[in-house]
């Protein structure tokens, strides 16, 4: 089916939502596209059934609903075109494609963890941070289970309270961070109170769980399942019995969309000017993919580039100097929770690096000839083809070997080959059609 | 789990071929961690489940209702609905 409206917006966290609000209050027609089954993003997920505790998620639900926007959710973007612009989403419930045209397009695709290959990380019972969090929501009993929480981030605290709350009892927080940098990044936030009773809160949470800074995990024990977890502190390292561990390095933004756009990227992420415009005309991008900053400075960014995009560019500006301070505060995170060289040599020559096509650490180093970058890596080893189309181990890579991507196609997530028969030009279809080539 | 009491209501699916209650809105990648089930095995014979929770990853893909590649964090489960381990 071909859909038409105004602005696109792709992404119902909060970047998203105020983005597609501010448009939509503006007299626009507005359509939201995403993922997930939901709206509110991966920080505000919903669980099956969960109460929506958090007022700010409540707040911006309501607001969204009430501008008239239009929610496509369970839509699955997999290709865009600036011009005429245009965009393609998979319905995975009805195993079909849906066609957008706009006028402007708003791209607030969030962000995902960083993983980083250590052996034993692809035992089960090893799970992201955010993704122990987000699978407990979705209903799996953590009662009783002993968890490390284990990486990098301000994350780690959020999730292992969350997971305590849930009924999990935390063994320890291993934060890689040293205390002398996170102790500069607290001494950064004392002009933002909200932010520091936020994390005293969590820390009062936790009550007497240990949240040691410079540790990390070294390897992880077990036969079929985890058992344990090694961790060191770079002098000591010691064995802690767990059940799960929940390991996540920070975040890293999701720039595939933009990239297939040919927008400019910065070192951070996605290029954009002071009112969110990408280098691409008509395509604006908001919150963590022009660089990880967290869910106040998505807020705003989207509220920015949803105003700006209905053409009420002079209300946008009273938005700026909340934006850049924001933005400075996500400099800082990210220099706090900066990646420690240690942990770039945890992995050994049998750790898998690629867990869609379990490539491992030595294919990759190429005992005659080492691989040149990845592109060499994939026609060698097959490296980043998988179905996830090296959204865990490029991170990895680029941490590792400082190897990008040097390319992203369509579709940018994997749809059965029927999807692409079928797609657009009406008039290829009777030929395309999977039953006719199969006849 | 206490976060799911307010939901209404229970489903009937099967993992493997057992069958196993939950709660509404419990989303598939869950039923089949909580039942001890991996999702998938990997290239070289691994055992896989969830890894990022939100779609991501693609470790979580299972068989769901005979389609393969599903990637059960994003679907919630549904009465009679069938999943089973990718192999």
């Amino acid at each position: 089916m071909n859909r038409t409206y105004d602005i696109v917006v792709v992404g119902a966290g909060p970047a998203g939502l105020a983005a597609a609000t501010a448009a939509s209050n503006a007299g626009h027609r507005v359509a939201v596209v995403d993922d997930n089954p939901h709206a509110g993003g991966q920080i505000w997920r919903a669980g099956a059934g969960r109460s929506a505790a958090d007022r700010a998620k409540e707040q911006a639900i309501a607001a969204f609903e009430a501008s008239g926007a239009d929610l496509f959710a369970g839509h699955q973007v997999v290709d865009a075109a600036p011009s005429p612009g245009t965009l393609q989403a998979w319905v995975g419930a009805e195993q079909r494609l849906e066609s957008f045209a706009f006028e402007s397009l708003i791209l607030a695709t969030g962000a995902r963890e960083r993983f980083l290959p250590f052996p034993g990380w692809t035992l089960p019972g090893v799970f992201g941070a955010g993704g122990l969090q987000a699978l407990v929501r979705g209903g799996y009993d953590i009662r009783g289970k002993r968890v490390v929480v284990a990486g990098t981030g301000p994350l780690l605290l959020a999730v292992a309270a969350h997971l305590k709350q849930d009924g999990a009892e935390i063994v320890t927080i291993a934060e890689q961070a040293p205390m002398r940098r996170l102790a500069g990044f607290a001494t950064n936030l004392i002009s933002r109170p909200a932010k520091v009773l936020q994390g005293m809160r969590l820390r009062t949470e936790l009550g007497s769980v240990p949240y040691r800074t410079g540790c990390w995990v070294v390897a992880v024990e077990g036969g079929e399942t985890v058992t344990a977890v090694r961790l060191t502190d770079g002098s000591r390292t010691w064995t802690e019995r767990c059940d799960l561990l929940a390991c996540g390095f920070h975040l890293v933004p999701n720039t595939e969309l933009a990239s297939l756009l040919e927008c400019r990227m910065t070192e951070a992420g996605v290029e954009v000017s002071a009112e969110q415009q990408t280098s691409v005309k008509g395509i604006y991008c908001a919150g963590e993919p022009t660089g990880v900053a967290g869910v106040d400075a998505a807020t705003v960014q989207g509220k920015i580039a949803g105003l700006v995009a209905a053409g009420k560019s002079a209300a946008a500006t009273q938005l700026y100097a909340r934006r850049d301070a924001e933005a400075a505060f996500g400099r800082a995170m990210t220099l706090a929770f900066a990646l420690r060289p240690e942990l770039l040599s945890l992995a050994a020559p049998d750790t898998i690096v690629c867990r869609c096509e379990d490539v491992r650490l030595g294919d990759l180093q190429g005992k005659m000839m080492p691989r040149k970058d990845w592109t060499d890596a994939k026609l060698q080893t097959r490296c980043g083809m998988g179905p996830c189309q090296g959204r865990i181990c490029g991170p990895a890579l680029e941490a590792l070997f400082g190897w990008r991507n040097a390319s992203v196609r369509p579709p940018v997530f994997p749809v059965p080959i029927s999807a692409l028969c079928s797609a657009p030009s009406d008039d290829e279809v009777s030929i395309l059609e999977p039953q006719e080539i199969s006849r | 789990m206490s976060e799911l009491n307010g939901s209404r209501g229970t489903v009937t699916v099967l993992v493997n071929g057992q069958r196993v209650t939950l709660l509404r809105g419990t989303m598939l990648a869950a039923a089949l961690v909580n039942a001890g089930v991996p999702c998938r095995i990997s290239e070289s014979g691994e055992q896989r489940t969830a890894l990022c929770g939100m779609g991501i990853c693609f470790e979580c893909r299972a068989v769901v209702d005979g389609v393969p590649q599903q990637r059960t964090c994003q679907i919630a489960c549904k009465e009679g609905m069938t999943v089973e381990t990718q192999r």
